[in-house]
C-alpha cells in the first residue's frame, strides 16, 4: 500500500514563499497594471486587453521586436560559430590550459555598464582610441553616434566582445569530456578532420551547446545595459531595442498599463522560443 | 596482409628518460606471422597497451623500428598503415546508425558502395546485429555498442592487423564467450593477422595459436598455450598462468644438483649455465603426495570440483599440490614428491634447466 504523508508539503513551503515573493507577486502586479490606466495619485481605471491589442497594432513595437531579433540572430550567428572554432583552437594541456581559459572568462567578469562605457568610449570618433584610429588614421567613416549601420557594428561587436567566451567555455568542456580513444578510433578509421568534428566533436558537444545558445538567446534577448550606455538607443531609434523602448514607455511615459502590457508579451515570446528551441534540441534523447 | 617486426623498440612516456624503470617498454624484439592469431597477455601496467599502440601507429616509440613486410612504418600515422583497432570501452558514432557506423571505416577510403553494403551485411550477420542496422547507434545497449565498435574493426578485409585492446570488458559473462568463440571462427575465416590484448588468461588460451606473455615492459614468453603451461620460461609466466600458479621455492645450487632445505630436488635435466638467484618450479599439477619426500602439514584442502587443491606447509613456505582423489585431511603430515620432468631450476626468474627436448 502506498503510505502518504502530507508533511512532504511543509518541506516544500520556504521554496513556495520564496518563488512567491521573488516571481509570482512581482509578476501579477504587472499583470494588474496591464489592463488598467492610471493617471498618477494612484488611481486606476479598468481597461481590460485594451492595450494588448493596441501593442499588437503598434509600430513602434513591431519596430524594436524586429530590432531585437534581428540583434539576438546576428549575435547568435556570430558568437556560436566562434566560440566553437576558439574552443577547438584551444590546448588540451598543458601551461596554457589555465592562461587561455583566464583570458577567455575575463571579458564576463566585467560588469554590463562599464562594458557599455567602455565601449562608448573607446568607439567615439575623435577621443576614443577605436574611432579616431578608424577616421583619422585609416580615412574610414566611422561614427557611431550619427550613423546607424556603426550603430548597429559596435553594439555587435561590443556583445561579441563580452559574451562569445561563455560559448567558448561551454564548448571547451564540452571537448575535454571527449575520451582520447574517439580520436584514436577516428585516426584508426581513417576520418577527415571534419568527419571528427561532424561525427564526434558535435555530437558530444551538443548538450553544451545548447545550455550555451539558450542563455545567450534570453541574455541577448533582454539586454537592456550595454546598448543604453554605448548608444542610448540612437542615433534616432535605430539601436532601441525592446528593453530600451519599455524603460521609455514605463519610466520615462510613466505609461504604466502599456509598458506592463509590453513587459507579459515580452516575456511570453522569450520563454516561447527557449520552450521550442530546447524541445527541439533534446527530442532524439530518451 | 604483412608480417610485422618489432625490432628493438623502447619506449617512455617522458622523453628525458634515462634509467630502464622509467621506459614502459624494455627493448621489444619481436615477429609477428602473417596470419597469426596472438594474444598478448600481461598484468595491467605492463605495457600491452602500450605495444598495441606503437604498432598502431597512435604512439611513436622513443627508439626502434616497426616493419610491415619490411617496410619501414614506424613513423607513419595509423591511417597510413592500414590496421584496425577495437577498443576496451566502446566508441561508436552516436549520430550516425549502425550501418553508417560499420560502413564509415570503408567509405573513408573510397570503397564503391555495392561492396560497403555487401561487407556491412556480412559483418552484422557474423555478430548479430542485423535487425539494429537501421537503429541510431547511441540507443545501443552497452553490448550492442561494443559489438558494432568490433564490428568497425572487422569490416575491411585488406587490413594487415586487427588488434583488440581489452574488448570484451565491458561485455556480459554469457555473450564474452560467445564472441570470443566467433573472433576464433573469423580468424579461422579470413587469415588476417590478430592480436588480441588482454590480462585474462582464459581469453587469451582460448583466442590464440601463440602467446605473448609480458612483464615490466619485457616480452618473457612467446609460446602456444600448452608450451607456456607445460615450460614456463620465467617464473613469472609460471605464477601468472594456471589456477593456483607454479610453486616456487628457494634453492640452493650445489655440484650441478639444486637442494631445497638440504635435500636434493630432481630437475627436469642438466642446469645450464646462468647466473643469480636459484629457485625451483613446480606446477601444482605435478606435486603428488608420496609416500617418501618432502615433509609437509596440509594447511587447507579445497574441493574444486574435478579435483583437490591441497594448501601444505613446507616450514613457513606454501606449497600447493593438485590432488586428483583421497585428498589428506587438514593438519596432516604429508610427503611431498615433486614429478621430475616437470621440476626446474630459475635463477632470477629465468629458466636455468636443459629440457629433455631442447
Amino acid at each position: 500500500m502506498k503510505v502518504v504523508n502530507q508533511r512532504a508539503w511543509l518541506f516544500v513551503l520556504p521554496v513556495v514563499i520564496l518563488v512567491a515573493f521573488n516571481a509570482l507577486i512581482p509578476m501579477m502586479t504587472v499583470v494588474n497594471y496591464s489592463v488598467q490606466e492610471t493617471f498618477g495619485n494612484n488611481v486606476f481605471f479598468w481597461q481590460g486587453l485594451d492595450w494588448f491589442i493596441q501593442l499588437m497594432r503598434s509600430e513602434r513595437f513591431h519596430a524594436a521586436l524586429g530590432r531585437q531579433f534581428m540583434f539576438t540572430g546576428l549575435i547568435l550567428l556570430i558568437e556560436v560559430p566562434l566560440g566553437v572554432i576558439i574552443a577547438l583552437s584551444m590546448p588540451k594541456k598543458g601551461f596554457w590550459v589555465p592562461v587561455c581559459l583566464v583570458t577567455m572568462a575575463l571579458p564576463m567578469l566585467i560588469p554590463w555598464n562599464v562594458v557599455g562605457a567602455m565601449w562608448n568610449i573607446f568607439t567615439l570618433p575623435d577621443i576614443g582610441l577605436l574611432g579616431y584610429f578608424l577616421n583619422h588614421t585609416l580615412g574610414i567613416n566611422y561614427d557611431m553616434t550619427q550613423d546607424p549601420f556603426a550603430a548597429w557594428v559596435t553594439i555587435i561587436t561590443m556583445d561579441v566582445w563580452h559574451w562569445t567566451s561563455l560559448v567558448v567555455l561551454l564548448s571547451y568542456a564540452g571537448l575535454v569530456s571527449i575520451p582520447d580513444a574517439y580520436y584514436q578510433a577516428a585516426k584508426i578509421d581513417g576520418a577527415s578532420n571534419w568527419s571528427v568534428f561532424r561525427y564526434i566533436q558535435l555530437p558530444k558537444m551538443k548538450r553544451v551547446l545548447t545550455i550555451a545558445v539558450l542563455l545567450r538567446f534570453m541574455d541577448s534577448f533582454n539586454i537592456y545595459t550595454e546598448p543604453f550606455v554605448l548608444t542610448g538607443g540612437g542615433p534616432g531609434n535605430s539601436t532601441t531595442l525592446l528593453s530600451i523602448d519599455l524603460v521609455k514607455i514605463a519610466l520615462g511615459q510613466f505609461d504604466l498599463g502599456p509598458a506592463a502590457a509590453m513587459s507579459l508579451i515580452y516575456f511570453a515570446i522569450t520563454l516561447l522560443v527557449s520552450w521550442l528551441f530546447y524541445t527541439i534540441m533534446t527530442k532524439d534523447e530518451n | 596482409m604483412a608480417k610485422i617486426t618489432l625490432s628493438q623498440l623502447r619506449h617512455s612516456y617522458d622523453p628525458e628518460a634515462i634509467t630502464e624503470d622509467e621506459f614502459a617498454l624494455k627493448m621489444i624484439d619481436l615477429d609477428w606471422d602473417d596470419g597469426g592469431a596472438y594474444a598478448l597477455l600481461g598484468p595491467s601496467g605492463c605495457g600491452k597497451s602500450t605495444l598495441l599502440n606503437i604498432i598502431s601507429g597512435l604512439l611513436e616509440p622513443s627508439e626502434g623500428r616497426v616493419l610491415f613486410d619490411d617496410k619501414d612504418v614506424t613513423h607513419l600515422p595509423p591511417d597510413q598503415r592500414n590496421i584496425a583497432q577495437v577498443f576496451q570501452f566502446p566508441v561508436i558514432y552516436d549520430t550516425m546508425s549502425v550501418y553508417d557506423n560499420l560502413a564509415f571505416p570503408l567509405r573513408n577510403r573510397g570503397v564503391a558502395s555495392d561492396k560497403v553494403d555487401a561487407r556491412v551485411r556480412e559483418i552484422a550477420e557474423m555478430l548479430e546485429v542485423t535487425e539494429m542496422l537501421k537503429v541510431r547507434a547511441a540507443n545501443l545497449s552497452p553490448d550492442n555498442k561494443q559489438k558494432i565498435s568490433m564490428g568497425r574493426g572487422l569490416v575491411r578485409d585488406d587490413v594487415n592487423v586487427v588488434m583488440f585492446d581489452e574488448p570484451l570488458t565491458v561485455i556480459d559473462p554469457h555473450l564474452k564467450w560467445k564472441l570470443r568463440s566467433k573472433l576464433k571462427e573469423l580468424h579461422q575465416r579470413v587469415r588476417a593477422t590478430m592480436i588480441y590484448v588482454t590480462h585474462d588468461q582464459t581469453e587469451a588460451l582460448t583466442f590464440a595459436d601463440q602467446v605473448v606473455v609480458m612483464q615490466d615492459g619485457l616480452i618473457v614468453q612467446i609460446g602456444t598455450p600448452v608450451e607456456l603451461f607445460e615450460r614456463p620460461a620465467h617464473t613469472f609466466v609460471g605464477h601468472f598462468i594456471g589456477s593456483p600458479g607454479m610453486n616456487v621455492l628457494p634453492a640452493e645450487v650445489r655440484d650441478g644438483a639444486a637442494f631445497f632445505n638440504g635435500t636434493q630436488v630432481a630437475l627436469e635435466g642438466a642446469i645450464s649455465d646462468r647466473d643469480g638467484k636459484p629457485e625451483i618450479g613446480v606446477r601444482p599439477e605435478y606435486v603428488g603426495i608420496a609416500k617418501s619426500g618432502l615433509e609437509a602439514t596440509v594447511k587447507k584442502v579445497a574441493d574444486i570440483g574435478r579435483h583437490n587443491v591441497v594448501e601444505a606447509m613446507l616450514g613457513d613456505l606454501r606449497v600447493n599440490a593438485i590432488v586428483e582423489a583421497d585428498p589428506p585431511a587438514q593438519g596432516d603430515t604429508v610427503h611431498l614428491a615433486f614429478k621430475p620432468e616437470q621440476t626446474r631450476l630459475y635463477r632470477d626468474g629465468w629458466l636455468a634447466t636443459e629440457g629433455a627436448a631442447s
